[in-house]
């Protein structure tokens, strides 16, 4: 996908709540049509980031341009954006009906087109038989899609998504992800959503922006963010990781040698821009990318270490493997081929030999 | 006995205690108002207790209700009530829903100093606040000067006054009626504003309302049950007020508390007095049934609202 052009830009914004920085100098573009999510931990800044782009929060310095329009003076009743509440915050006392045609009554329409744009709401999100019901005789996740139905009423430019899918059920979560990436593929709407959950933003987003302490750490689509993280949070934070520090010994063409201590020996790693002979860095290697065998394997990067630990899934399995220098490390086998009745590849307490290639280790310099 | 025994163990707890307040309505309040539905249809006699069934008058006496609709004095009474009781919950409305919401708008702290001053007047005899309001209604208080200086100052010189009239008006009576009130119906307002989600008025706001539209279309629908709540426990006692009216009303145009009282203390015609009891309280049932059926109706929402 190439990169499209700016749609929403946020320019140095930082929010203050008394001495508590929630949002520090975030800088972000989005593109039109794009599903951009904001991805942390709680208290991490995205919501109030979210909350800003909404209007219910000024920022305390920086600008959002929506569509190249300057929000600064707008009013949330002005803005054309659109936010779906992590509660939903249905009106209680108003149909379904009435909630979804609650934001059109501000549109110049006839009473005809009125109804046509509620018909035609209901009938994306599949609430058609339920129109006349009252909010508290539908179920959660009929609920949610009035919400979002209401949000897009109105044919907003941005739809914000505050944690959408958090109060469903599992099952019931991973239908509605897949609906709402085809209702924002018929729609294309821009949609923002904010998200704790890194499958959801990996699965629902086209590009991620990974935030912590109010500070957004790395931008990327979900793979660029997954193999190629530019910090020890955001690497630790999607997916699992094993990282242990190292020193930069030598650097031939695009391969920096490591030395690595919890290892007990020298590796070779795929080398980052900027790297010196000498520098203190960290390597991290990801669980699925490290090859487990009973016999010492031909490769560039191979260690040996004793199985401590062990979960068998049946399709694949997670080792636990203790490390020359006494640490651990995280291995993620799949299980390809058929094991023997008489045991596992590895088993409890048996030596074994672990390899990586050098494109797959992770130098993080942070 | 043995299949009672078993009932009790089964049902008898719950029955027993859900049939308490059943036994304490029953008690006091339908049985002393049988006896009172009795009386209204006695006879007046000069005896002692002053009322008789049978002898040389009809056994059931049903002349009272007929002149609670002929005689001008019980229908003047009916009226002035309802009149001062209505307008009385219109103001305690109009100052108390701003208040009720300025309430749930305000930091917990503030909120709860601020709740503590509407309740803070109970802590004081309520004749006494009376008595204070009839000093501040006098014409020599500093009160009543300020305020005929205010009226001088605004209306042209032929229209000057020496002193406003308060005392003894209507407008006394509405007046402390509504201060004396005021707390019963802040207090179901703020209830039922304080369960409201603000998060529902950044929906309406979100979605292009005003605040003014929020405020209708959100805040004002989902707070009726608090208002017809507010309203009832204004309206009923205030319909039926005795003391104030006593105090600051105008003797010549007495409220219905005021009939009933004179009827069995200065009269001493127990059947009329019952008579104008009897039908004060079919009056008020009405209003009590709207205000049972919206409580019931947003208790259920509410119940179901929860996830």
């Amino acid at each position: 996908m190439s990169d499209p052009a700016p749609f929403i830009r946020i320019e140095g914004v930082s929010k203050r709540f008394g001495h508590f920085e929630a949002v520090r100098d975030v800088n972000l573009t989005i593109g039109k049509g794009e599903i951009f999510a904001l991805l942390g931990g709680s208290g991490c800044g995205k919501t109030t980031l979210l909350r800003m782009l909404a209007g219910f929060e000024t920022p305390t310095s920086g600008r959002i341009y929506i569509d190249g329009q300057d929000m600064a003076d707008t009013a949330p009743w002005d803005r054309p954006v659109h936010m779906m509440f992590q509660s939903y915050a249905i009106f209680p006392h108003m149909s379904v009906e009435k909630n979804i045609a609650y934001g059109l009554k501000h549109e110049k329409l006839t009473a005809a087109q009125r109804a046509a744009r509620v018909g035609e709401m209901l009938a994306l999100v599949q609430l058609t038989p339920f129109a006349k019901r009252k909010p508290h005789q539908i179920s959660g996740g009929q609920r949610q899609r009035v919400a979002l139905a209401r949000a897009l009423a109105r044919q907003p430019k941005v739809l914000l998504l505050d944690e959408p899918l958090a109060a469903l059920d599992k099952k019931l979560r991973e239908h509605t992800q897949f609906e709402l990436m085809s209702i924002q593929q018929r729609t294309g709407v821009t949609f923002v959503v904010v998200t704790h959950d890194q499958e959801e933003a990996m699965t629902l987003a086209d590009r991620i922006a990974v935030m912590d302490k109010g500070e957004v750490k790395q931008v990327g689509p979900a793979n660029e963010i997954y193999e190629y993280p530019n910090s020890r949070f955001v690497a630790g934070f999607i997916g699992a990781i094993s990282t242990y520090p190292g020193r930069v010994i030598r650097l031939t063409g695009d391969i920096a040698e490591i030395d690595i201590p919890a290892m007990e020996g020298t590796f070779a790693a795929r080398s980052l821009p900027g790297l010196t002979e000498g520098q203190q860095v960290t390597v991290a290697l990801r669980p699925e990318k490290i090859a487990i065998s009973k016999t010492c394997p031909d490769a560039v990067n191979v260690v040996e270490g004793q199985v401590k630990d062990l979960a068998y899934f049946g399709k694949d399995s997670l080792y636990r493997v203790t490390l020359p220098g006494g640490e651990l490390i995280s291995v993620h086998a799949v299980n390809a081929r058929r094991a023997s009745e008489s045991g596992r590849p590895a088993d409890w307490d048996d030596r074994v030999w672990l390899s990586f290639e050098p494109a797959s280790a992770i130098i993080l310099t942070d | 006995m043995k299949a009672l025994a078993s009932w009790f163990h089964r049902r008898g707890w719950r029955e027993l205690i859900i049939g308490i307040p059943y036994l304490w309505l029953t008690l006091f309040f339908l049985i002393p108002f049988l006896i009172v539905v009795a009386m209204s249809v006695a006879t007046r006699t000069p005896t002692a207790p002053p009322f008789g069934y049978g002898g040389e008058n009809p056994i059931l006496n049903f002349e009272g209700y007929g002149r609670l609709f002929t005689e001008t004095l019980y229908i003047r009474a009916f009226v002035t009530s309802l009149m001062n009781a209505a307008i009385a919950t219109l103001f305690c409305l109009a100052l108390g829903y701003p208040m009720a919401l300025g309430l749930t708008r305000v930091s917990k702290s503030w909120r709860n100093i601020l709740l503590m001053l509407v309740i803070l007047p109970f802590w004081t005899s309520f004749l006494l606040r009376v008595y204070a309001w009839m000093g501040l209604m006098g014409r020599n208080s500093w009160f009543n000067s300020m305020l005929t200086d205010a009226w001088n100052f605004v209306v042209p010189q032929a229209y000057t006054l020496n002193s406003i009239p308060m005392m003894n008006t209507n407008f006394a009576v509405i007046l402390v009626m509504v201060y004396t009130y005021l707390p019963f119906m802040i207090l179901p307002l703020y209830a039922n504003l304080e369960r409201l989600d603000p998060v529902l008025d950044e929906a309406a706001m979100d979605l292009g309302s005003r605040p003014f539209q929020v405020f209708r279309d959100v805040t004002l629908p989902q707070s009726i049950p608090g208002i017809i709540a507010g309203g009832m426990l204004v309206f009923i006692p205030a319909a039926g007020e005795l003391v104030i009216p006593s105090l600051v009303g105008n003797p010549s145009s007495p409220m219905i508390g005021r009939i009933i009282s004179d009827e069995f203390a200065q009269v001493r015609d127990w059947p009329m007095a019952s008579t104008v009891a009897v039908a004060l309280l079919i009056l008020m049932v009405g209003p009590t049934m709207l205000y049972a059926r919206y409580q019931q109706k947003a208790e259920s929402a509410g119940a179901e609202d929860k996830p």
